[in-house]
């Protein structure tokens, strides 16, 4: 009895630690942000809070474009990698082959390799199609990057709906889009949201086809956080308010949708 | 002009593999005439084609070769909401995210069809089935006998030419499945359209049937009304599919035995040797020295009468199963066991002797190498 009482309290202290070892370095973030450039070159957890660092940053550069363009290139790219996504999951879920299994494995598997691998090649192919700096160029690299994650998502969540369901609508008189819409949707609306969610985040995030491919124009968030990294020198406060307003958006979208990010994100481990 | 008859004629299903090169042929050209308003049963083992053959018919699967009419008109690639069909799945299929009421109106409004219509249709359903108090609630909160209901009354709304069953009863339970299987009966005597039912179950088949249609690794054994199938099977696995428990089925010889012919089974121990007289002695003079199969079923030998058109049979028995008003016994016969259905309450043992007579006037002779009946 004692036994496990003890255990539980170890598990449940590491799980703290752990948790705190992660939130650490954004919590350093979130206080310098708070302080002006003296306070911010030391750890101290004592200081005035003061938005004078929000105020320079502000008036240094248009925060409100980055966001922008972070929104349009996440939602956007979204959007086109399930246009791109559900059809192929659709198939591959309802009319499987011998090769699918095998098929999905490989679209992973592109995952694994270092987008610098690829980076002379897509910068070049950017610039003859002309999107470098173009906020199209951003939605379409995403959406690419994401599709293996989304298609992967979109088939597991259809692989549990009977196909019976499917052939009843048939029936009654649904065409193949009908199917979709009427049955398959409603049906999959949680698992697609999660996946939506999770490819959002990912988007936001992302830091290197960003800094790589834009640069005034259709820059996103991280763009503008690193322009904060300066051979001037590093201006420890200035850089964590940046960092703060490219982070509180996307942190306070994935706190209100906590639940179905975890249900997305544990898809496959609860069969 | 509301002609439900169905007609197939030399139907292929073949499936192809990666390459297209064609792998496995799942029905080997059947033909088959359904009536208007006929109740057809499509029984037989798993994989033996029978609801592939329903699926080329509601058009949910590609048709290889032959083809498939309802009434006049050929509907090898008309879409399966343009047949006139409507079917019932084994599991429901219903639609979990609507309600009943919306369940049963699915098709009526992608159809388009005035509100006030589809209202009318769904309620009255709703009314013949029982299910009028439950149009608000969704499939979810439903026991399993109400969403085979639900699933019958999508059917029905659609008012159909033929409906199609695909095993709709195997997932309830045994006491359920008895009340569904005369709801569906009824249902037919009601409305007189044709139904086309899937079963691998015989009491379901002869229960239901007008006509069976008997099936075998993708072709048709025989089609008949069930008495007929019981009483004149054309082969033996015919003869040994209807009836429960099966048709015993002794494989032997012809022989001249005393003061005619008698069958002889093949085998070291246990052979029975059973004189041939009459109509039977006929059909085996063709055979003599050739392989036939006995068949009589367990109902046919009786530990009662003793006449001259009854032979005698005693054995030991091996096991014995009382069901209460009889006794299902096996008895150690040479190539296989000799079942008989004995009448009563008596409790037996094995190892006991028992008599049996066997009624010869329903004894079927197979063609040991064809296996069909020998008429």
């Amino acid at each position: 009895m004692e036994e496990t009482k003890l255990s539980k309290w170890l598990f449940g202290i590491l799980a703290w630690l752990v948790a705190i070892i992660i939130f650490f370095p954004i919590f350093i973030m979130m206080i310098t942000a708070f302080k002006n450039e003296r306070e911010a070159q030391s750890l101290s957890l004592i200081f005035l809070p003061t938005l004078e660092s929000f105020f320079e940053v502000f008036a240094r550069s248009n925060y409100l474009k980055y966001v922008w363009n972070s929104m349009l290139a996440s939602i956007g790219s979204t959007l086109l990698c399930f246009l791109l996504a559900i059809p192929a999951a659709y198939r591959m879920a309802f009319y499987p082959t011998k090769k699918t299994q095998s098929t999905l494995v490989w679209m992973l598997s592109t995952k694994m390799m270092p987008a610098v691998g690829v980076l002379i090649p897509i910068y070049i192919l950017a610039q003859t199609f002309g999107v470098l700096d173009n906020i199209v160029g951003l939605i379409i690299i995403y959406a690419l990057i994401n599709l293996p994650i989304a298609v992967w998502m979109s088939y597991t969540y259809f692989c549990e709906i009977p196909g019976a369901i499917l052939e009843a609508a048939r029936i009654d008189g649904a065409t193949i889009w009908g199917e979709l819409w009427h049955v398959l949707r409603p049906m999959t609306v949680p698992g697609l949201a999660s996946t939506a969610l999770l490819l959002i985040i990912l988007s936001w995030n992302e830091a290197f086809w960003s800094l790589n491919l834009t640069s005034v124009n259709a820059a996103p968030l991280p763009v503008f956080i690193a322009s904060y990294s300066s051979p001037e020198g590093l201006f420890w406060a200035k850089l964590s308010a940046a960092s703060f307003l490219a982070v509180a958006p996307i942190m306070v979208l994935g706190w209100m949708t906590q639940k179905q990010l975890v249900r997305g994100l544990t898809f496959g481990a609860v069969k | 002009m509301n002609d439900g008859s169905v007609h197939m004629k030399n139907l292929v299903k073949t499936y192809l593999d990666e390459h297209g090169n064609p792998s496995f042929t799942a029905v080997k050209g059947i033909n088959l005439d359904i009536k208007d308003g006929e109740f057809m049963v499509l029984v037989g083992p798993s994989g033996c084609g029978k609801s592939t053959t329903l699926r080329m018919l509601a058009g949910l699967e590609s048709i290889s070769g032959g083809t498939i009419s309802i009434g006049e008109r050929v509907v090898n690639n008309v879409h399966p909401k343009d047949r006139g069909i409507a079917m019932v799945f084994q599991n429901y299929a219903l639609y979990p995210h609507m309600t009943i009421f919306d369940n049963m109106a699915f098709g009526l409004k992608l159809a388009k069809k005035p509100k006030e219509f589809i209202k009318e249709s769904v309620t009255k359903t709703a009314k013949t089935l029982g299910l009028e108090k439950m149009l608000e609630r969704k499939p979810g909160a439903l026991s399993g006998g109400q969403r085979q209901r639900v699933a019958l009354g999508r059917a029905i709304v659609r008012d159909p030419k033929v409906f199609l069953f695909d095993e709709p009863l195997s997932n309830l339970d045994a006491k359920m499945r008895v009340h569904m299987r005369s709801e569906i009966s009824r249902l037919h005597t009601q409305m007189t359209t044709t139904m086309v039912y899937v079963t691998h179950d015989q009491i379901e088949a002869m229960t239901m049937g007008d006509r069976i249609c008997v099936m075998r690794d993708g072709s048709i054994m025989q089609v008949a009304d069930p008495l007929t199938l019981y009483r004149q099977p054309d082969n033996i696995f015919v003869a040994g599919f209807i009836g429960s428990p099966p048709m015993n089925l002794l494989k032997g010889k012809v022989h001249k035995v005393d003061s005619g012919l008698g069958f002889v089974e093949d085998a070291q121990e246990n052979a029975l040797t059973i004189p041939l007289r009459g109509k039977l002695e006929k059909l085996a003079t063709k055979y003599v020295g050739k392989p036939i199969i006995f068949g009589i079923r367990p109902e046919h030998l009786s530990d009662q009468v003793s006449d001259p058109d009854h032979v005698p049979v005693t054995a030991a028995i091996e096991i014995s199963e009382p069901m209460g008003s009889e006794s299902i016994v096996y008895f150690k016969a040479g190539t296989g066991n000799l079942i008989a259905r004995v009448p009563g309450e008596h409790l037996y043992h094995p190892g006991e002797r028992l008599t049996v007579q066997l009624n010869m006037e329903k004894v079927h002779l197979f063609d040991g190498e064809t296996e069909n009946v020998i008429k």
